[in-house]
């Protein structure tokens, strides 16, 4: 259907009909005070032709040769199927399902990302899909402090490690503070990357609702989820597993972290089939264990049969949601990012636990010949001794935007700076390498850091 | 047809109170015959804490049902003392048996003027008529 905008003959016939003389009397309810009259910032109009050759400017920007930036955005090899499929007029022109049982195709792959979420993480529920990972450990920490409400009342604490995702930390702290939540920061261990254990030892019960464990943390370094999270329980906290999908097709699901798996677990799944896009739009997980399934936000599908006892999708669990229990709704999140949850569902369709498995452990391959390389050129060195995935932070004796600007030269995105973030760690910066860089690539970065 | 035991007083948010037999200082709180017929098949509910103090009008409990979720506003003040845990598996108690067996918690009653002040099942039946009209 064609965008076709009102006439002047159409606006005059409808302000006729209210019984205004202009567009201004219709909205005279909204206080002149709150009126915005002119807008800033609003470039002059294009035309078709003129926006069409800016966006492939634009679209030409995004290109590189070669990316060995990760950071929370994942360049993996997306098979032609997906964007085929989700292409479809079908599945790109539908928004939430109002009358939501009467798309039971929608409803079923909604369905169907719940199912590989909750059997990825080892855990009993997933929703049907947040606004990206950020958002979701956000809303994961809100839920959080919801369940444990009953047993600790007092608490307005969580407890979030600095080797979390430091734009993840910004966000959640934006989203959590009106609601007088407070994030605690727990050190991480200069030498191996990981949790400083030691840093643990002020808090005791009552402390703090609950403890965010990531695997692998922001330096790509994995840690030692079973101990953290018994700790966080044997002290009354609910423990959230912040968690690279893809990791989960060659480490443990989170559902079955040390005695009894965490509580939630959340993360970003655009390394499933979601192009890299410039930093979004991306799609996250939320999921939790069965008892925790009424503070869980957002959509939630469920099967069930029809009077005729025919298997059919619907929509449940709906009284936690914003339209029936209004200002009280667990959140107002809805469907969110229904589209890219479509292309994650038929990622992992076309991929299954075998190939993401296998990009996990390929993309920790080639990393590995990474580190062997740089820490071979002058001048380098690989930080952190914990255990990696597919990231690692390289630290060198030069600024690191002399750095990265000399390989940008190059055609190659060397990293993510961590001078701002990290300034503890020197000139450092975080490099990921996946399944889709070659040897051929990795030889070509590995030279033009050493000629850096 | 909803009905209105006349040994229970009640309140204008549709919530019952009685003197619990064994123990005058204590009373047990429902919802009325009317909240749970207008509510529908109630598939959830969600209690308070034993041992939180509540004021008379804050809102304690969260009835979901199939189609709404609705708050129960506590008739009296006073500290809960005991909560209807077998709503837990059987929320349906609510609308099977709302005076009995659909019980939601105990309150330790702070104020007896409060109590005294509750509607007689009679007035409760007359303001709903004025709601109706």
């Amino acid at each position: 259907m064609s965008f076709i905008a009102h006439t002047a003959e159409e606006v005059a016939e409808m302000l006729a009909y209210l019984g205004y003389k202009s567009i201004d009397d219709l909205f005279v309810e909204i206080p002149a005070g709150m009126q915005v009259k002119d807008i800033d910032g609003i470039p002059e109009r294009m035309t078709e032709m003129q926006v069409s050759k800016l966006m492939q400017q634009r679209s030409a920007a995004d290109r590189t040769e070669l990316n060995f930036i990760g950071a929370g955005c994942y360049e993996h090899y997306i098979p032609a199927a997906v964007w085929e499929l989700v292409s479809r007029g079908e599945f790109l022109t539908s928004y939430t399902p109002y009358q939501a049982e009467a798309s039971q195709g929608t409803l079923q792959v909604l369905y169907e990302f719940q199912t590989m979420f909750a059997s990825l993480t080892g855990l009993d529920v997933s929703n049907a899909s947040m606004y990206d990972g950020a958002t979701a450990l956000a809303e994961a920490i809100l839920m959080a402090a919801r369940c444990n409400k009953k047993n600790l009342p007092e608490s307005k604490k969580v407890l979030m490690p600095l080797n979390v995702h430091p734009y993840y930390r910004q966000v959640v702290q934006t989203l959590i503070s009106p609601q007088q939540f407070e994030i605690v920061n727990i050190e991480y261990d200069l030498a191996t990357g990981k949790i400083k254990q030691d840093d643990l030892k002020r808090f005791n019960t009552g402390d703090f609702f609950a403890l965010v464990i990531p695997q692998p943390n922001f330096f790509g370094i994995l840690d030692d989820v079973n101990f953290y999270t018994d700790w966080a329980h044997a002290r009354g906290a609910l423990a959230i597993g912040l968690v690279n999908p893809m990791s989960l097709g060659v480490l443990a699901a989170p559902g079955d972290w040390g005695a009894d798996g965490v509580d939630i677990a959340c993360g970003e799944a655009q390394a499933f089939g979601v192009p890299l896009s410039s930093g979004g739009p991306y799609v996250g997980f939320l999921c939790c264990k069965r008892e925790y399934i009424r503070q869980l936000p957002g959509r939630l599908v469920g099967m069930t049969n029809d009077t005729m006892g025919r298997p059919g999708f619907t929509l449940t669990l709906q009284a936690r949601e914003q339209h029936i229990r209004r200002s009280k709704a667990t959140s107002n999140i809805c469907t969110n990012q229904g589209l890219l949850a479509t292309a994650v569902t038929i990622y992992l369709s076309l991929m299954g636990t075998a190939g993401i498995r296998q990009v996990a452990l390929s993309s920790h391959a080639n990393t590995a010949k990474l580190q062997g390389a740089v820490n071979k050129i002058s001048g380098f060195k690989v930080l952190f001794t914990g255990p990696y995935l597919y990231e690692i932070v390289i630290q060198s004796t030069k600024p690191v935007t002399q750095i990265l600007d000399n390989l940008a030269a190059r055609g190659i995105q060397g990293g993510f700076n961590l001078e701002n973030d990290y300034p503890e760690l020197g000139n450092a910066f975080l490099c990921c390498v996946t399944e889709t860089k070659s040897d051929a690539d990795l030889a070509k970065f590995v030279e033009a850091l050493a000629a850096c | 047809m909803v009905s209105f035991p006349k040994e229970f007083k009640y309140s204008p948010t549709h919530e019952w109170a009685i003197k619990d037999p064994d123990n005058e200082n204590i009373a047990i709180i429902g919802v009325t015959d009317y909240a749970q017929d207008h509510m529908g098949e109630i598939v959830y509910v969600e209690l308070p804490e034993v041992g939180l103090k509540v004021a008379a009008g804050d809102e304690v409990c969260v009835l979901e049902s199939v189609k709404t979720a609705s708050d129960v506003f506590s008739p009296l003040s006073g500290k809960i003392v005991a909560i209807n845990e077998d709503l837990e598996d059987a929320p349906g108690m609510v609308n099977t048996d709302p005076y009995q067996d659909g019980w939601l918690y105990k309150i330790e009653i702070k104020d007896e003027v409060e109590f005294d002040e509750l509607l007689e099942a009679v007035d409760y039946q007359d303001s709903l008529v004025e709601d109706a009209d």
